[in-house]
């Protein structure tokens, strides 16, 4: 990140704010969302929701079967014409019985992976939409949001999403199936069993939800107290050498200590409120079986209902304990997806601030020439506080300008203007008279790249990573662009040459290397703009002057911009621009500027130490 | 030149035709190489450990076993109380009022034991496992803070994240469901117990069926757990991918590359979306399988059962209680077989945790050792130092020197001429092979490592600061600094100013690592908080990277400030730094070959009057070709 940047970084990070504290209409209108990408799908939902209400009616004829096994039993037993009738009506209960088993079992199959499939296609469709929405957003967008943030959406609230349509909807089916006619069956079979029977579900209903609730709740603060823990170890772990140098240990014990006492307090407590609830859920359940095996008892006995009905009920019951206590994981499914979902649609929403004007054309390069026409900038929602003002100056093919100025002067933001990571606020640039603005951004990027201070190694080999922008490059090419960015003798030394991975799971470069190889990167694009960001500042100056000798016939054919603070990075320039308060405050050649006696030559004499030969003879010595 | 120029154009335009028919040179996101998941289910020397750790605890552990067993107990015994309610109370002919209320009345006192149990069985077990999971966690973090730094060098700091998180997170879920599969085991036998005790040829016939689910699961659990595994690592990947995107989103935009790496991650995300699929295929073909044995199991019950009570053999309550036994039977097994894979699982992660309990602690402090006074005169010394990462190759090969007492020195010697390694041997980072290392007079070994760190403050070449404000990050260690030394601190190194600039001055929060800082600034907070702690002896090695001149000028005077009145040791690469020094140490390969002021090696001629004369800014700037000269000058002198 530049120095201009380290303002903007400063403001509040959280622009999606506003979207985590969604109201509940909010929340609603999110799983309708979610509902009709389902839809999108239309078999497989209709699969999914047919064969749950299949399953339900099966597994709800069980209890009938076996209560009418019973009865059909003790008929027989009772012996007489009836009794064998009965003795064959058993062998059919049985078969029936193996029969309906098996199919319900077929059916929940059915259900499940159908409705865990609607859930994998709909998060196969957002991932995409994810990816390709990250990609585009523009850099002031993700400047302002944690890349942490961005990766909790593409990831776990994703997984919110996907999950509502199994766990939610279907659930939500499943269970309104079996309780609502379970308890039709139940009440109309016997209505004072039947209630009795059934006396547990408000229960148990209320207090799994509750406490799923809760139980989320507290999840999200546990997983907020063990980020906290893992930062602290992360930071130890990597910063182990000043734990070690000012012998700290002990108070890093200390730090730890407290970060996971903390996250122990509250794991304790979410272990109590799981298990209050869960003992408290199975305590009724069979409060209630006991009493319907009481009152359900003296029935029988009265001879108001067999003993195969008492077997009904108390078999429906053993059923409907799961879906009943399922209520909560529902209810906790709804939540999840309402939060989730409205964060992840909060992202695929969002308006990309740069992007094609409607009416945009590519561009196209006849001179190669970059003007500069009254641009000011300034970053959005600091509208008061303009980075660049008033900046002028035209750059035609084969020519350098340089830029310079100290910390904070907007040197690298002037640099961002070119390739629209930003868009300028005032004036405008054009490229051989078009404004950039009117051209389209594929084009554009193709024509202005920027090198970067900070170059981003992506996990791959050496040879990928100097191809990004132009993957179908020939090897020759690769190595041609490495060996003029002073970086192909050092490949050659790595074990597996150009092949070797480097990167976060690779070998690591130094800084140094690792911005020779953005110049290799960059010389691969052959851009009619080229904009060096402070990106020589880890590169000794001898090996800069070597690099700029190998680059002198790749830069005769383009606009060269260089930002730098070594001055003799940038003292050959055929215009200096010297930027203060994001204003050109001098210009003129490396001569000029020198004679004039102002800022450039204070700066230079600074670098400049007294007693040493100027640094100029230095650049020609390498 | 030109020529050249055109052929090469021209040898380009025809690699382009040829290149459109080959596959791009990209990817996205990198493929994890996994670390084993599964190790053997049981290996006693894993399990010893674990228990070393679960010892503390014991008294739980066996509470929790017990009540365990009294829950499955009290779940076997309901479907019992049924049967006795219906055949000696309910069922036509045995109607008994009285032996249903007492049915009732057990049955009662059977749940308050049922609840009771399951309550103290799910705190017990679960609030032990938390507790198991922080010691675990809190030992191999405490054992870090002291392994050598060689290990620590050695080994990525994600890699030991995820032993302290996932590792030990699995160590959790081993430890509950250990006592779970007690139960189930339990559960298991008992049913089996029962239905045979209640009819023995019955119970045979219905459990008959049971074999069978262990045969198919036998067979489904390595596939099963194969398409799991494919699943999760495809799922690992997709998401590396969008990592990657999302980290690197400034350099994919400034390239183009937004529709090439949509292609490929498209690819990545359809991969995953099949793996899935497959995975979510092999998780329900298991629930027909399960419900149709269940359904014959009823239907043996029912027509065995049926047949039994016609003939008088069966009471008819057995046959209802023989049909709920049906319905749990499966559970265990169910359970049983997941836990078996979590067993695994855990072992792989036992072993990888005892791995780092075990690395030996090379450093440690004598049991006689002394506290460094801070009345020492703060003179460092080496005498015939050898030392080496590797004892075979010594990066230091008898190295003798001796900063006295205020004295600033500068060490100064190309790459790897083992200045960093003499500076960390100071602080007793490492110890050496032979000779001594004296600080105050007194050999680093005999001292405590605790006051050595309180005498020798140190500054790195890279600035860590930790997340936190900045008024914590410049006190740091030294907590008894009230805010006016912090403040004052700051203000001697030049950082007052721009901490006052931040939103909420020195209780401003710096985000991850100070990445809301530039360079230079944390350069300077890492200087006040080494000049709050106020040592004796200062080490520093001066940062390489190139800063704006405005903050350089401000870091070389905040240098002069650090060092007044302390003892330094400078690992100095600016000439500025090296010619403000008191005396110069040159080292090369390991050795010294130079010592003395900057006037007496310029008139030396040596190694460090060539370097000098080269005129670069900072001996890092010279060109390797030029140091390789001057090095063989050195040494043919």
């Amino acid at each position: 990140m530049s120095s201009d940047a380290i303002g903007s970084a400063m403001k509040p990070r959280n622009s999606l704010a506003h979207v985590e504290a969604a109201g509940w209409g909010r929340g609603l209108g999110t799983l309708m969302r979610i509902t009709r990408m389902t839809l999108r799908h239309p078999w497989q939902v209709a699969i999914a929701i047919v064969s749950t209400v299949i399953a339900a009616t099966l597994q709800l004829l069980i209890p009938q079967l076996l209560g009418q096994a019973v009865d059909q039993t003790q008929i027989a037993f009772a012996g007489g014409e009836a009794g064998a009738a009965a003795e064959r009506a058993l062998m059919i209960s049985a078969l029936l019985l193996l029969g309906v088993s098996t199919l319900r079992g077929l059916f929940t199959m059915a259900q499940n992976y159908f409705a865990e499939a609607v859930g994998h296609h709909i998060a196969y469709e957002l991932r995409l939409a994810c990816y390709e929405k990250i990609q585009r957003l523009s850099f002031s967008f993700h400047d302002q949001v944690h890349s942490g943030d961005l990766i909790t959406i593409g990831m776990l609230d994703l997984e919110g999403v996907r999950m509502f349509f199994s766990t939610g909807l279907v659930r939500a089916v499943l269970l309104s199936m079996l309780i609502g006619i379970g308890a039709y069956l139940l009440i109309s079979t016997d209505v004072v069993l039947g209630l009795l029977a059934l006396s547990f579900a408000p229960f148990v209903a209320w207090r799994s939800s509750v406490t799923r609730l809760r139980l989320r709740a507290t999840w999200l603060e546990l997983q907020e107290r063990l980020s906290v823990l893992s930062r602290v170890m992360e930071e130890n772990l990597g910063g182990i050498r000043v734990v070690r140098a000012f012998a700290a240990q002990a108070y890093e014990m200390l730090k730890f200590d407290r970060a996971s006492k903390s996250a122990l307090e509250l794991a304790h407590e979410r272990v109590g409120l799981r298990v209050r609830n869960t003992s408290a859920m199975t305590f009724s359940f069979f409060l209630a079986m006991g009493l319907v095996l009481l009152v359900g008892g003296n029935k029988v006995i009265a001879g108001e209902i067999s003993v195969g009905r008492l077997t009904t009920f108390l078999t429906f019951m053993t059923i409907l304990q799961m879906p009943v206590r399922q209520i909560g994981l529902m209810v906790n499914s709804f939540a999840r997806a309402s939060t989730c979902g409205s964060r992840l649609f909060g992202l695929l929403d969002l308006d990309v601030a740069i992007k094609d004007a409607p009416d945009a054309k590519p561009l196209e390069i006849t001179d190669g020439t970059l003007r500069f026409e009254n641009v000011s900038f300034a970053y959005p929602g600091a509208e008061e506080r303009p980075i660049l003002r008033n900046i002028s100056f035209e750059a035609r093919k084969g020519e350098t300008i340089g830029i310079v100025g100290p910390p904070g002067s907007g040197k690298s933001t002037l640099a961002h203007l070119i390739p629209r990571f930003y868009d300028v606020t005032g004036g405008r640039i054009t490229l051989d008279g078009q404004d950039l603005r009117k051209v389209t951004l594929a084009s554009l990027r193709k024509a202005v790249a920027v090198v970067q201070q900070d170059a981003f190694l992506f996990t791959t080999t050496i040879e990928n990573n100097i191809a990004y922008g132009d993957p179908w490059a020939h090897e020759r090419r690769i190595e041609r662009a490495s060996e003029s960015a002073q970086l192909h003798n050092y490949v050659l030394g790595l074990p597996a040459g150009y092949k070797t991975v480097v990167g976060e799971r690779g070998v690591s470069l130094s800084g140094g290397q690792r911005q020779r190889l953005a110049i290799a990167r960059t010389m691969m694009l052959r851009p009619s703009v080229i904009v060096f960001d402070d990106s020589t500042a880890a590169i000794d100056a001898a090996t800069e002057q070597r690099i700029r000798a190998a680059t002198r016939q790749f830069a005769k054919d383009r606009v060269t911009i260089i930002i730098a603070h070594r001055l003799s990075s940038l003292m050959h320039a055929d215009q200096i621009l010297f930027i203060e308060g994001g204003e050109v405050v001098e210009r003129g050649t490396h001569e000029e500027l020198l004679a004039k006696g102002g800022r450039y030559k204070a700066l230079y004499d600074l670098q400049v130490r007294p007693g040493e030969e100027p640094l100029e003879q230095v650049g020609e010595a390498g | 030149m030109a020529q050249d120029h055109i052929a090469e154009l021209e040898a380009e335009r025809v690699d382009v035709r040829a290149d459109l028919r080959r596959p791009p040179r990209a990817t996205v996101g990198s493929h994890r190489i996994e670390e084993e998941m599964f190790g053997r289910a049981f290996d006693k020397n894993i399990v010893r450990r674990i228990w070393g750790f679960v010892r503390p605890y014991r008294t739980k552990v066996y509470i929790s076993v017990a009540a365990v067993l009294i829950f499955t107990g009290t779940q076997l015994l309901i479907p019992l109380i049924i049967r006795y309610a219906i055949d000696h109370g309910i069922a036509p002919g045995q109607a008994d009022r009285s032996a249903l209320m007492w049915s009732a009345a057990l049955f009662l006192l059977t749940i308050i034991v049922n609840y009771a149990a399951s309550y103290v069985q799910e705190t017990v077990v679960g609030k032990m496992a938390e507790n198991v999971l922080f010691d675990i966690r809190r030992a191999m973090f405490g054992h870090l803070q002291k392994v050598s730094l060689s290990f620590m060098d050695k080994t990525e700091v994600g890699r030991l994240m995820s032993r302290l998180q996932g590792d030990v997170n699995s160590m959790q879920e081993f430890l509950e469901t250990s006592v779970l599969s007690v139960g189930d085991i339990a559960l298991l036998f008992g049913i089996v117990f029962v239905m045979l005790w209640l009819d023995f040829r019955l119970g045979l016939l219905t459990l008959s069926v049971m074999p069978v689910l262990f045969i198919v699961r036998i067979f489904w659990l390595p596939r099963a757990r194969n398409a799991f595994m494919a699943a999760h690592e495809t799922n690992s990947v997709a998401n590396g991918a969008l990592a990657e995107a999302i980290h690197g989103v400034r350099a994919i935009q400034s390239m183009d590359r937004q529709q090439v790496n949509f292609t490929l991650y498209d690819d990545k995300a359809f991969a995953n979306l099949q793996t899935h699929l497959r995975a979510a295929r092999f998780a329900q073909v298991m629930v027909p399988i399960v419900d149709a044995l269940t359904g014959l199991a009823m239907a043996v019950v029912i027509v065995v059962g049926g047949s039994m009570v016609l003939n008088e053999r069966l009471d008819i309550g057995v046959m209802v209680a023989f049909l709920f036994y049906v319905q749990r039977f499966f559970d265990p097994i169910r359970s049983l077989t997941l836990q078996y894979s979590v067993m695994q699982r855990a072992m792989a992660s036992g072993k990888r945790l005892t791995d780092v309990l075990d690395v030996k602690i090379d450093v440690q402090d004598k049991p006689d050792a002394k506290v460094l006074s801070p009345d020492m005169d703060g003179s460092v010394e080496f005498r015939n130092v050898v030392f080496g990462y590797d004892p075979r190759h010594p990066v230091l090969k008898d190295v003798s020197f001796r900063v006295n007492p205020g004295e600033t020195v500068a060490l100064v010697g190309p790459t790897g001429s083992g200045k960093s390694s003499a500076m960390a041997l100071v602080h007793r980072f490492y110890d050496v092979q032979q000779g001594q290392v004296l600080v105050g007079g007194h050999d680093v070994r005999d001292l405590t490592q605790e006051s050595l760190g309180r005498q020798v403050a140190m500054v790195l070449q890279e600035p860590f600061l930790f997340t936190g404000t900045v008024f914590e990050n410049i006190r740091y260690n030294k907590t008894d600094a009230t805010r006016e030394e912090v403040i004052e601190a700051s203000k001697a190194v030049g950082a007052h100013d721009f901490i006052m600039s931040l939103p909420d001055g020195y209780d401003t929060e710096l985000g991850e690592r100070g990445g809301n800082l530039s360079l230079g600034q944390r350069q300077l907070i890492s200087f006040a908080r080494a000049l709050v702690a106020d040592a004796k002896i200062l080490v520093l090695d001066e940062a390489t990277a190139n800063i704006d001149s405005y903050t350089e000028r401000q870091i070389q005077k905040a240098l002069v400030r650090l060092l007044q009145g302390r003892t330094g040791l400078v690992i100095a690469h600016r000439l500025a730094t090296i010619r403000g020094a008191d005396r110069i140490i040159v080292l090369q390969a390991g050795q010294v070959v130079e010592m003395g002021t900057h006037a007496e090696l310029m008139a030396q001629g040596g190694l460090y009057s060539r370097l000098y004369n080269l005129n670069y800014a900072s001996f890092d700037d010279i060109p390797e070709a030029e140091l390789e000269a001057s090095l063989q000058g050195a040494s043919q002198t």
